[in-house]
């Protein structure tokens, strides 16, 4: 028991039991003070590098030394018999051969550079808008230009580019067109939304509450087959949304109830007085909440917002229920033909790391928004 | 009135000998000597950084020291469960941040300890934890948790709960320096009153008028090291050395 | 200075004149609230029609009465007895089941394994640390519906039942799903169970009671024979009596199939471990940032009142802690309820699986949805209301 204690107290605090006979630096002292500071501790180490040998072995072996690279191109398609041959590890070939449909979906092939440029815009887009010094004004003016720029590509049909229609889309381009526009149509909503929650006039308040609580209390799987099977019945006849438009319909509105419980945490966490001051000045409704309230609302909220497009970024690929082609269904369908069969896995974790190299990235750099915000509110 | 006190003929509380303590390269402790004789007030002082918190840490082993010996009540610190035990049970301890369990009222701040520690009975235990609370004059505020309660007013908690432990020697690391200037005052009456009961007390704290009232000696810390020790009089009088001079021009200025 | 006394003069005019109205707060306020029931109400009205005339143009009878009709629609695993020829209502209810059933094991295990990995994360251990973060950022940062696919596409390359993966005597992996042993249910044992639950239950209050006791008399009263003597002997002696067989029902591998034993589908398997792995990595992150929010101060503060580390998480750190924990973990398990949904895209039959089915067979689109739309928010809303009266109960008090 006071083993298992051990490890639940914070470890800063519990009392060594061992006095460390070494002061200064080196291996040994680091390994005998992090590593075997005890019998359990040593215990656990031994155990865990064994399960670590076993594990990292053989998964070296699957994923390097048994792998095959590349298999040769055959009269019917490509012949995969030594990706199938008893002992062989992972199949990359199928990376190589799959990778741009993987990343462009069903996109003309020979207009991949088009979707390429897009992918290379957006992370652009994300680089310059997590840097602080560009948080001015003019940064939403670059987001919609920018959007607009990754629309023209996407089509084409002016300047001399082929049209492209948007049932054609695909792949990584697809996902990060759904989760950014969604994103940025989300997040106005989703601050007026967290307003009308806070706002004292009874039905605004209820109406934010309901859609706030209706929409987060169902999976984003149900609104999607709304979007795809409810909506066209709720339009007037002839009016026919593209599948597409109505995917990012419900996932604005998903983002934006989601969205709209963090800034209202950010709005409920600024101390009453500042609304009183904004009052005794005389500054209207309006005008508290644009000037005031918000730029110091959602300054403090900036770490749980990127947690949440985390989540929103992974969430697009629900998208593939409803039959459209983002980065994970690519990948699932990239092994549909014969020949490919059976190498799930390969695509699946190449698709993985491309999710996980975005996801990762957000995460890191929301901790460091939040240590540096942690460092000036204990200054 | 304070008790005489004369530190050779009384027992030793705590015997600090050639101590050092390094945190990785940094050398914060250097070959200190302290004796304290039952009884006896020493406040320490010192600009921030030199050590102070982490000597008196030393004493009950909130901080491991690496070389010398430290000795409390008679009993060595080392590695020795029980002995750590033994001396947490003798030495109470107030800090700088109030520390109390938000979580728990005030009386019940005051009687865990005793009730998992010394096994009192919870009768004896309250009745006990609200003797202390109306000697550190808050006895009205019993059932109250401590985020309802003003600065001045969990420090002096603080101090309640320590003392419901019956310790031999109380530990102070500048208990009035989270404190606004109206409330420094009642948590200084409480330690005074404390000190004229004879409790043995060691205290951080920048609290000259304090310190000429009830401290029996003064010890000035810098860099680790004793540099000078004596009675309020002579430490505060006739600094024999720049650092101590230095330090008291900036604390009186300050103040 | 008479420019803005003019201003003023010319504003107060037009106030007393035609604004005084339009001005009042009360009218005002009306005005807003108006506007806004009048575009909800217009809007609905609009989809209403809407719907009304494409369902019409359709030949869709709106309504609810499929329900009773036999719905022909067979489900693989079922907790209550069902056959296709049941009614849909029968079918959406054991599609309600299962996702209740696999929500329900998820939570569990992925709760167990997320606060072993939360509490690794703060251990002092540097392996044991640095491996538990890096499980954390690894299966964080991975679409749940990406795992899904990775754990089903792995288990459906498992050997067939012939070449069965045997790791523990009685266990078997194949691509038929995993299969292990069970007792032959008989009456004997539902007592069995009964009694252990009820022992379980004294055991809780003896311990409650036992740790009062301690603070009352300062004795602390051994408490594990009376635990054992409940939870194992009382338990042992009904079972007994009863003459409960302690035969087990071993699964055989026979042929193509699994006879005997329970075995569990691929596809809920693949569900169950895919929400598992995923959410036990919130569910650290959860538990770790409770147990840090207990500060260093209150660690000293109770040490230095000589406190023992075990008392120190039973009277400190707990309680603080799952303050802290409590609220983000039931959303977590509200999105391990949600994710589960996922269920559709590799094949287990839960609520949304079974309504879809329908929704194709009956084209009654609006009301299924209603149907999975309800289902999940009666699931949100107990949940939120059994975690408001916690919240209430425990909430700090502050100034
Ligand atoms: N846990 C720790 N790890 C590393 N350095 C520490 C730690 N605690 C204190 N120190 C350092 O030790 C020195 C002495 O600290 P302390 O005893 O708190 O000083 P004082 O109480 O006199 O202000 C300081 O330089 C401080 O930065
Ligand atoms: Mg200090």
């Amino acid at each position: 028991m006071t083993a298992l204690v051990e490890h639940i107290v914070n470890p800063t605090l519990i009392e060594a039991r061992e006095r460390p006979e070494l002061i200064g630096g080196g291996f040994f002292a680091w390994a005998r003070e992090k590593l075997f500071y005890s019998w359990l501790s040593s215990l656990t180490t031994l155990v865990l590098l064994a399960a670590m040998a076993k594990v990292g072995i053989s998964l070296f072996q699957w994923a390097f030394l048994d792998a095959v690279w590349s298999v040769p191109a055959g009269p019917q398609g490509p012949i995969t018999d030594s990706c199938r041959a008893l002992g062989s590890g992972a199949c990359w070939a199928v990376i190589r051969e799959k990778y741009r449909f993987i990343l462009f979906g069903t996109y003309p092939f020979e207009q991949h550079w088009r979707p390429a440029i897009v992918i290379a815009l957006f992370v652009g887009l994300f680089v310059v808008s997590a840097m602080k010094r560009f948080w001015r004004i003019e940064l939403a003016a670059l987001w919609g230009l920018m959007l607009l720029l990754i629309g023209l590509l996407m089509w084409g049909g002016i300047f001399g580019l082929t049209f492209v229609s948007q049932a054609n889309w695909g792949g990584l381009a697809l996902t990060l067109i759904i989760a950014t526009i969604g994103v940025a149509i989300a997040f106005p909503l989703s601050v007026l939304v967290a307003l009308g929650r806070r706002s004292d006039l009874p039905f605004i308040k209820w109406l934010c509450v309901a859609y706030v609580e209706v929409i987060r209390g169902v999976p984003l799987i149900t609104l999607l087959f709304m979007a795809s099977v409810m909506f066209p019945l709720l339009m007037p006849e002839g009016v026919n949304l593209d599948k597409l438009v109505r995917a990012q319909i419900a996932i604005i509105l998903f983002f934006a109830a989601y969205l709209a419980e963090v800034v209202r945490g950010g709005l409920q966490a600024l101390p009453k007085g500042q609304y009183e001051a904004a009052y005794v000045l005389g500054l209207s409704y309006w005008q508290t909440s644009r000037r005031i309230v918000l730029p110091q609302a959602l300054r403090t909220v900036i770490p749980p917002l990127v947690n949440n497009f985390i989540g929103f970024f992974k969430d697009t690929s629900l998208v593939l229920i409803i039959g459209l082609y983002d980065l994970l269904h690519s990948a699932q369908v990239a092994v549909a033909e014969p020949a490919w069969q059976g190498f799930g896995v390969e695509t699946y974790i190449f698709a993985g790391l491309i999710y996980f190299a975005f996801c990762f990235a957000m995460s890191r750099y929301s901790q460091w928004l939040e240590f540096g915000l942690n460092m000036l509110r204990h200054r | 009135m304070i008790a005489e006190t004369d530190p050779t003929t009384k027992a030793t509380a705590v015997s600090i000998q050639k101590v050092n303590k390094w945190y990785g390269s940094l050398h914060v402790l250097r070959d200190v000597d302290l004796d304290v004789a039952a009884g006896e007030r020493v406040v320490i002082c010192g600009p921030s950084g030199s050590g102070k918190s982490t000597l008196i840490r030393c004493i009950n082993n909130l901080e491991e020291h690496q070389q010398g010996k430290i000795v409390v009540d008679g009993i060595q610190v080392d590695h020795n469960i029980a002995h750590l035990d033994a001396i947490r049970r003798e030495v109470g301890m107030v800090f700088q941040s109030f520390n109390l369990f938000p979580h728990l009222t005030v009386l019940e701040n005051c009687t865990l300890a005793p009730m998992l520690v010394r096994g009192v009975a919870r009768p004896d235990a309250e009745a006990q934890a609200r003797a202390y609370l109306e000697r550190v004059r808050i006895p009205d505020q019993a059932n109250k948790f401590p985020g309802q309660l003003s600065g001045g007013q969990q420090q002096r908690v603080a101090i309640a709960r320590a003392l419901c432990m019956k310790p031999k020697i109380m530990l102070f690391d500048e208990p009035t320096s989270a404190l606004d200037p109206e409330m420094v005052k009642e948590v200084l009456d409480t330690m005074v009153s404390l000190a004229k009961d004879g409790m043995t007390m060691i205290c951080v704290t920048h609290e000259m008028g304090f310190a000429r009232e009830v401290a029996d000696r003064v010890v000035f810390m810098d860099h680790g090291q004793i540099v000078e020790s004596g009675s309020p009089h002579s430490v505060f009088g006739q600094p024999r050395t720049d650092r101590l001079k230095l330090f008291l021009g900036q604390v009186l200025r300050e103040h | 200075m008479t420019a803005l006394n003019n201003d003023i003069q010319a504003h107060n005019r037009r106030a007393t004149m035609l604004g005084s109205f339009v001005s009042n707060v009360a009218v005002r306020r009306f005005i807003w609230q108006a506007l806004a029931a009048l575009a909800l109400f217009g809007s609905v009205f609009w989809l209403a029609a809407n719907l009304h005339h494409n369902l019409a143009a359709r030949n869709i009878a709106s309504g609810f009465g499929f329900l009773t009709r036999e719905a022909g629609l067979p489900i693989a695993e079922h907790l209550i007895a069902y056959t296709p020829a049941d009614s849909y209502f029968r079918a959406l209810l054991v599609g309600t089941l299962n996702t209740l059933s696999v929500a329900f094991w998820s939570i569990i295990l992925a709760t167990i394994l997320g606060t072993a990995i939360g509490v690794a994360r703060t251990s002092k251990n540097w392996l044991l640390a640095k491996l538990s973060s890096i499980y954390v950022d690894l299966f964080r940062d991975v679409p749940l519906l990406l795992q899904l696919f990775l754990w089903y596409t792995i288990l459906q390359k498992l050997p067939p039942v012939r070449q069965a993966l045997n790791p523990v005597a009685g266990v078997f992996l194949s691509n038929r799903g995993l299969s292990f042993p069970v007792v032959d249910w008989q009456a004997a044992h539902g007592w069995t169970l009964l009694a252990f639950v009820l022992c379980l239950l004294a055991t809780t209050l003896y311990a409650k009671r036992a740790s009062r006791k301690q603070l009352e008399e300062g004795r602390a009263k051994s408490f594990w024979p009376v635990a054992i003597i409940l939870l194992v002997i009382i338990p042992l002696v009904v079972g007994f009596s009863l003459g409960a067989s302690t035969n087990l029902d071993m699964p055989q591998p026979k042929g193509f199939n699994i006879r005997g034993g329970v075995t569990v589908s691929p596809e809920f398997f693949a569900l169950l471990v895919g929400l598992v792995i995923y959410n036990a990595a919130f569910i650290a992150e959860i538990v770790r940032s409770g147990l840090e929010s207990v500060g260093r101060g209150q660690h000293e503060a109770a040490r230095a009142l000589g406190l023992h580390p075990k008392n120190i998480l039973t009277w400190i750190v707990f309680p603080q802690a799952l303050r802290v924990i409590v609220p983000p973990l039931t959303s977590q398990y509200l999105n391990v309820t949600k994710g589960s949904s996922l269920a559709v895209a590799i094949g287990y039959q839960d609520i949304v699986s079974v309504a879809t089915t329908s929704m194709n067979q009956t084209g009654q689109s609006i009301e299924l949805v209603g149907v999975i739309m309800g289902v999940y928010l009666t699931i949100s809303l107990s949940i939120s209301l059994l975690m408001n009266i916690y919240n209430a109960r425990v909430a700090l008090v502050e100034r």
